[in-house]
């Protein structure tokens, strides 16, 4: 079995790897480039916890292939924060408890980090609908969804 | 004496459908012994699985536990919980 | 409220562990690797109800890349006993069965063989090269399908426990246990209104985002490690001890951050295996269940059946109560029906009750705790009964409640007489809560309903140790779940009289700190908080001995207050107060390392209360139920950590409303799991919900030095009821089945149609 030489960009850096045709870029990521922030909730799309973006889309890593990420750019949980400086959404995040177990978060982050990045003043029903593909079994949304509209208005206020 | 009460269950089982006993003992072992001599057998269904309410406060794998002169001792099957 | 003012108990710093989990540092069980690790899978059963005739393996074993391959002969033969494993009563017969069938496959996705290859595709290849010849035979999967004469039988030598004579027939039901107070019979002679209604519930699983996972390496002298996302790391070596015939000190189980469990992680089901896979193959074994295997094959919840019989007087007084609940245990026995029967009417002060609970197996995965075990199912019926008696009286739901509330000094119907308790609080709160206080919207009605769990105490270790700097580690041994590492963090810091940065709390391996019950029943705030506690108070005794000796007087003569050893009094001395630090740098020549360490069975678990309300809208036509508003009240004895209480309420209302309107097991007419997944079986999304609000009440637990009760169970046993009592009054119609599912509603709404037309 042969394998596909993927040249690609991940949180800034150049990447190369070679993966089986059957890999998803979810595999990839987490078993090949070490990168185990994305998490694997379900394999089918349906929890987000493996949100990365991919050329400004927000993309589930487990419905992509490997191969197709040859020439793409990819964004991960792992390249959020500035250095040391926290992105205001995972600073906010700790801030107002918008975490419990955490292993939906990096999705989470990552979904609505996409989501800011174009609509910078979404209202609560946005942000509800947009982050509607990501999972969260233990918070109940409540603390998710303030903390991304903090965040908002923060960026906004920054923005001005 | 404390009063020993089981539930309506351990009652029927093991101590002839009788709910609700006078027991002398200072501690939750003493009581399951003279229970144990009253009903024979009744002990080691009293030793596990079961949680121990002393006054009102509940005890987990209760056995050395003090029980005042006029406690209300019940012994209930034993929670665990998510 | 709490009288006491404190520095750290009830503000809200950031967790100890936020930075990890939002960079995507936080290792979680998927997350564990090493070197020359093979993959670990499982085959499962593809039946509901079968015996194994054969099971051959061999074409499997010789695939390029399968190191191992393991059948139930791969583990020893365990007795028909009930054994504690870790603190835990399990019948080993029965869980060695679970984690691999033997003669009989008992549900869908029952494991039956598992292989460990090189990579996951050899591994998937082998499964399908391993032969399994089955016998199938009927199933049942229906609790009182499960029930009846002739229902297809699981276990030939199953006789119900808790019936005099001892049966002599096989039966599917395990178990019958009875709570009785007063005479019921007489009580309802009293009743001028009687409601009487049969409720079910559907299974429902935990639906945790992080699938079971767990890596093993067995070495060659016979120790083994783990690493593996579990409530608790205590019982998965207590379990793989006496599964394998292992000694305990030979195993080392290092938890994982753990992605939600929710009960569904108290038990084991990869690691005997992986540890197996190991033994056998010589290396590590990681295996990781996919989200189909967590649904077919780990823990839901019970289904179950209430009957509900509630008596009153007209003026609203609650004189009897009767209740028969009979829950699914699954492919063996041990469902929660203990504390659904016992939580059942535990709210009310009521003189004559009987409640009734059977046990019984059906061809389903077998049960796992789900938040307050049990309560949900049985609250399910007698919150809705209640709610349908304050409609029948033409009174206000709290104020029904109120008048029938428990308090200290109410016997309960399954023995202890509340000490201090809540309840009454919690009502209060939610009468005057900014919810109740506002008019519905116009399109949408209320429901209200109210639940109870136990909380729960049990054995903790903890240690605390002073760095050479003064700053202090503090060392526990329950998974983290809900943030429990900053409330720990918290009470050491209140307890030592230092900042909260200045201590940092861990969670130790079993190698590294003494034994600990499972992160679960809401317990660890309370019980390994006690024992956090205690250990700093060790070490605050140890450090007034180590001022006493700089100063050269007797240790009687210091005090410890805001973080400084002090002179107790002007006669002592004219010393300057000493620092942790300064204790710190100076421990080696008073008498070395600064450490104290505490051990507890913790007694004394509070009561918690709540009360749920719900504003909603029913759409006629589509059945769909739209939520405008929530509001969770709740008893929880002391907030040490406000956030992660309010969160606690929030994630425990959200599960339920997805209990009540779309959670469920469907099986099609094989037995077989039609929605292992996340598409069909649905979860609450984001924007199903409105925010939750949260009112907390803080009625303090006297057996805890910060009065704390545990806040985690209690928010999943309202939301049904009030969601279905909301819906009562949307529809006139009385919701009995769960879930209250678009199709259901609008069927039930269109079958009402020409009987409400025609009254």
């Amino acid at each position: 079995m042969s394998k596909t030489h993927v040249t690609t960009t991940i949180n800034g850096e150049p990447v190369e790897f070679l993966c089986d045709t059957s890999q998803t870029v979810l595999d990839v990521l987490r078993d090949q480039l070490g990168l185990t922030g994305s998490k694997e909730g379900c394999g089918s799309g349906d929890c987000g916890a493996c949100s990365i973006i991919v050329d400004g889309r927000l993309v589930c890593g487990c419905l992509m292939l490997g191969a197709e990420a040859e020439g793409c750019r990819i964004e991960t949980i792992e390249g959020m924060a500035a250095g040391d400086h926290l992105h205001p959404l995972q600073k906010r995040f700790v801030e107002m408890a918008a975490l419990q177990c955490g292993i939906c978060t990096p999705g989470f982050l990552v979904a609505s980090k996409a989501l800011l990045d174009r609509n910078p003043n979404p209202t609560e029903t946005e942000v509800r609908y947009w982050l509607a593909g990501n999972l969260c079994r233990c918070t109940g949304y409540d603390k998710i969804i303030r903390a991304v509209m903090d965040v908002a208005a923060e960026l906004r206020e920054t923005a001005r | 004496m404390a009063r020993v009460i089981l539930s309506r269950s351990f009652a029927d089982l093991y101590a002839k459908g009788q709910v609700e006993h006078e027991v002398p003992g200072l501690k939750v072992r003493h009581l399951v012994r003279t229970l144990d001599e009253r009903f024979p057998g009744i002990a080691k269904h009293l030793e596990n699985g079961v949680a121990v309410a002393i006054d009102g406060v509940l005890h987990q794998n209760a056995w050395l536990e003090e029980v005042g002169l006029d406690s209300e001792v019940c012994f209930m099957p034993a929670i665990e919980g998510g | 409220m709490s009288a006491r003012t404190y520095k750290w108990i009830g503000t809200r710093p950031n967790r100890p562990d936020g930075a990890d989990k939002v960079t995507g540092r936080a290792r979680f069980g998927a997350d564990f690797n090493m070197p020359g690790q093979l993959v670990g899978k499982v085959l499962r059963s593809p039946h509901a109800h079968a015996l194994i005739k054969s099971i051959d393996t061999s074409a499997a074993e010789k695939l390029a890349g399968v190191k191992a391959v393991v059948t139930a002969k791969d583990f020893p033969e365990q007795e028909n006993i009930t054994v504690p494993a870790g603190e835990m009563q399990v019948n080993l017969r029965d869980v060695t069965r679970n984690i691999m069938a033997r003669e009989k496959v008992l549900y869908d996705g029952h494991a039956v063989a598992a292989v460990a290859a090189t990579t996951e595709a050899v591994a998937k290849e082998a499964l399908a090269l391993i032969k399994v010849e089955y016998e199938i035979l009927p199933h049942v999967i229906d609790v009182e399908a499960a029930m009846k004469d002739g229902a297809p039988i699981l276990h030939d030598h199953l006789r119900t426990e808790g019936v005099e004579p001892k049966p002599t027939k096989a039966t599917n039901i395990a178990k019958r246990i009875d709570f009785a107070k007063g005479d019921v019979a007489a009580g309802f002679r009293k009743a001028e209104v009687v409601v009487e209604r049969k409720f079910t519930t559907q299974p429902v699983h935990q639906g945790y985002i992080e699938p079971h996972a767990a890596l093993a390496s067995a070495s060659e002298d016979g120790q083994v490690q783990v690493w593996s996302t579990t409530q608790g790391h205590f019982q998965v070596r207590g379990f793989c001890s006496r599964l394998l015939n292992i000694e305990t000190s030979q195993i080392r189980v290092t938890p994982s951050e753990i992605g939600g469990g929710f009960g569904g992680k108290t038990v084991v089901y990869l690691e005997p295996v992986a540890i197996r896979l190991s033994q056998k193959s010589g290396k590590p074994v990681k295996m990781v269940m996919t989200r189909e295997e967590v649904f077919r094959a780990s823990g839901p919840t019970s289904a179950g059946v209430v009957e509900v019989k509630i008596g009153a007087t007209r003026d609203g007084r609650i004189v009897a109560a009767e209740c028969m609940v009979a829950l699914q245990a699954g492919a063996f026995p041990g469902s929660p029906v203990g504390p659904a029967c016992m939580c059942s009417f535990a709210c009310y002060d009521i003189d004559d009750i009987k409640v009734v609970g059977y046990d019984v197996v059906s061809n389903r995965p077998k049960v796992a705790a789900y938040r307050a075990p049990g309560a949900p199912i049985s609250c399910w019926g007698v919150e809705s009964a209640i709610d349908e008696l304050a409609i029948e009286l033409g009174m206000d739901p709290i104020e029904l409640r109120l008048k029938n509330a428990a308090k200290q000094g109410t016997k309960t119907h399954y023995g202890p007489t509340f000490n201090r308790i809540g309840f009454v609080e919690t009502l209060e709160a939610a009468k005057s809560s900014p919810h109740y206080q506002t008019p519905v919207k116009r399109g949408f009605h209320r429901g209200v309903a109210a639940g109870f769990w136990f909380n729960v105490g049990a054995d903790s270790s903890a240690a605390a140790h002073v760095g050479e700097d003064g700053t202090v580690t503090v060392i526990s041994g329950n998974p983290d779940i809900g943030g429990s590492r900053a409330s720990l963090a918290m009470m050491a810091a209140e307890e030592l009289g230092v900042d909260y940065e200045k201590v940092r709390p861990v969670i130790a391996d079993t190698s590294s700190i003494g034994f600990n019950f499972v992160t679960g029943g809401s317990r660890v705030t309370f019980a390994t908080g006690l024992a956090v506690v205690n250990a700093v108070k060790e070490v605050v005794r140890e450090l007034k001995i180590r001022a006493a000796k700089i100063w050269e007087v007797e240790p009687e003569a210091v005090v410890w207050e805001n973080g400084m050893a002090k002179p107790a009094s002007t006669n002592v001395g004219e010393f300057e107060p000493l620092s942790l630090s300064q204790l710190a740098a100076m421990a080696g020549k008073t008498g070395g390392p600064i450490n104290g360490h505490a051990q507890l069975n913790a007694q004394g678990a509070g009561p918690g209360f709540g009360v749920h309300i719900v504003d909603l809208a029913v759409d006629h036509d589509t059945g769909i139920v739209t939520i405008d508003r929530y509001t969770a009240v709740q008893d929880v004895g002391t907030a040490i950590h406000p956030s992660y209480v309010e969160g606690q309420m929030q994630g425990g209302a959200v599960q339920g409303i997805g209990w009540a309107l779309n959670e469920e097991y469907i099986y099609n007419a094989k037995g077989k799991l039609d929605n292992p997944g996340f598409l069909d079986y649905r979860i609450p999304v984001a924007s199903d919900l409105p925010m939750i609000e949260t009112v907390i009440v803080e009625v303090p637990n006297p057996s805890h030095p910060y009065g704390v009760r545990g806040v985690g169970e209690v928010p999943i046993v309202p939301p049904m009821a009030a969601v279905g009592n909301a819906i009562a009054r949307a529809t006139g119609i009385r919701f009995l089945d769960l879930p209250m599912s678009p199709p259901r509603v609008s069927a039930a709404i269109d079958a009402a149609r020409p009987k409400m037309a025609a009254e």
